[in-house]
């Protein structure tokens, strides 16, 4: 079970409470992930990445056991904490404003 | 008619206010949205409970909500839970999908359009500015966006397309951003002629088609800009918005930039003429038509270099003769140290017996007159700044 966390904004607009758990097909990665959370919340599609390009949205970033893998590549295997379930994967919104 | 609906867009959210017929009491619903700009809302001539919702953020993009029961609970069309198993399988969630047609069969493929530097830059979608629901289908609405296009949804927002003649006008790369960005902000529906249609956008300015968006005109003959180095161009003006009256759809109403100000066209913009008459400046954003008298309307003059009320003195304007001669309407409005300002969306009118006028500010204040401009009160005081202004009038 792989463990997310969304920005508040997009919890309301889904409708989520508190973390997503969704399984997911390995090779378990930032794209898999987000594929598998945009498939049980289809809402979320093009908020988090374009709908073409699929490139991350320049505000938000991407974190998970202390790591910041905002410009890792999206196939890259996120860290086995996360995909044990031990550790959450992160979408933040950045800080932005004064 | 006995209640109204105010579907007010504001920097922070959406709010839904009702009130009864004779106008004195509100309630106030919000903020939906939280967080969102909200840069339009507007409900369906053909079944007002459905509602439709232009929300966008700098973090996540564009969102496209709808509400089927009058503005009490929103979804993403296309994404309820009884969508997410459909027979053709999962939902696409593409009600927010916005892509420009660059295919060929469509029409021309436009790719670049002017920058503030004179360079060409390519077509990027932004955001949504303004929806609007189809007169006679419940399930078409278009959207005018930015950078400027017109998209049309036929399945009642879960997808869209784009009327992609439009951009292929040829004038496209002349089209240029104001300061607010490139954006299509007006779309009026002729009602007595389901082909007709007219666009605005700054800065490129109005177009109308007359075979259901197949091709396209531009309507600008008759505009003065002095800030475009010729005199008479074909397009490049800074409208601002048009309204029209259901009953005299060939008489077109403009506020446009400053250097023009307000124009009226009697043959459906085939030529405009200016009718600023004794208004205290030439600027302003918003214009309106009197539900009920088709040669009365509003408009809210500002001061061209500071973009707040003249004077400090807030006064909406009334003109009983579709311009030319004009009235200030001040009972009931500050007529000291207002400083705020009224944009392109945030006016309305309802079509109870005595028409109400609405408008918002962008510190926050939604005002109505129920007497068709002569007493104004405010309905709410401190929202966010207020972004748009819709008024649903209700049986």
């Amino acid at each position: 079970m792989i463990r997310i966390v969304i920005p508040f904004h997009l919890r309301v607009m889904a409708k989520i409470t508190g973390e997503v758990e969704l399984d997911v097909q390995p090779p378990i990665t930032q794209r898999s992930v987000l594929d598998a959370l945009e498939a049980r919340y289809p809402m979320l599609r093009g908020t988090i990445r374009d709908h073409v390009t699929q490139i991350r949205r320049p505000f938000l970033r991407l974190y998970a056991c202390e790591q910041d893998l905002t410009h890792e590549s999206p196939d890259t295997p996120l860290p086995e904490r996360v995909a044990s379930g031990k550790e959450p994967y992160l979408v933040i919104g950045a800080i932005a404003g004064g | 008619m006995t209640a109204v609906r105010v579907l007010v867009g504001t920097k922070k959210g959406a709010f839904v206010i009702t009130g009864d017929g004779k106008r004195q009491k509100w309630n106030v619903s919000g903020p939906h949205f939280g967080g969102w700009e909200i840069y339009h809302l507007k409900g369906s001539p053909v079944d007002p409970n459905r509602i439709f919702a232009s929300q966008s953020s700098g973090w996540f993009g564009q969102v496209i909500s709808r509400s089927d029961d009058g503005g009490q609970t929103w979804t993403t069309p296309g994404s309820n839970p009884e969508d997410l198993k459909t027979p053709e399988g999962f939902p696409k969630g593409e009600s927010n999908k916005f892509v420009y047609d660059t295919e060929p069969p469509s029409g021309k493929p436009l790719t670049t359009h002017q920058f503030y530097d004179g360079t060409q830059k390519p077509w990027v979608f932004k955001r949504v500015w303004h929806l609007e629901p189809s007169l006679s289908d419940p399930n078409t609405v278009y959207a005018g966006v930015e950078d400027a296009a017109l998209f049309r949804s036929g399945d009642g927002g879960k997808s869209w397309q784009e009327v992609a003649a439009l951009r292929g006008h040829g004038t496209g790369p002349q089209w240029s951003p104001g300061a607010g960005g490139m954006g299509l902000h007006t779309i009026v529906q002729d009602p007595k002629n389901p082909k007709r249609m007219y666009i605005a956008i700054s800065a490129a300015g109005c177009f109308r088609t007359d075979n259901g968006g197949a091709s396209w005109k531009a309507i600008n003959k008759g505009l003065k800009s002095p800030y475009l180095p010729e005199e008479t161009p074909e397009v490049g003006f800074c409208v601002h918005r048009i309204a029209i009256h259901p009953s005299r759809p060939d008489v077109l109403y403009m506020q446009l930039h400053q250097g023009g100000g307000i124009y009226r066209s009697d043959n459906a913009g085939d030529l405009w003429q200016e009718v600023n008459g004794n208004l205290p400046t030439d600027f302003g954003f918003p214009i309106d038509v009197h539900a009920h008298e088709p040669a009365t309307i509003f408009a809210v003059p500002m001061d061209p270099n500071l973009r707040v009320p003249p004077e400090g003195k807030l006064r909406a304007y009334r003109s009983k003769t579709g311009g030319n001669e004009w009235e200030p309407l001040t009972a009931g409005l500050p007529q000291e140290n207002c400083y705020i300002n009224v944009l392109r969306e945030a006016m309305a009118v309802d079509q109870l017996d005595d028409c109400g006028i609405y408008f918002g500010t962008t510190g926050g204040q939604v005002y109505c007159s129920p007497d068709s401009g002569n007493h104004w009160q405010p309905i709410v005081r401190d929202l966010p700044g207020v972004l748009s202004v819709e008024v649903q009038t209700l049986p």
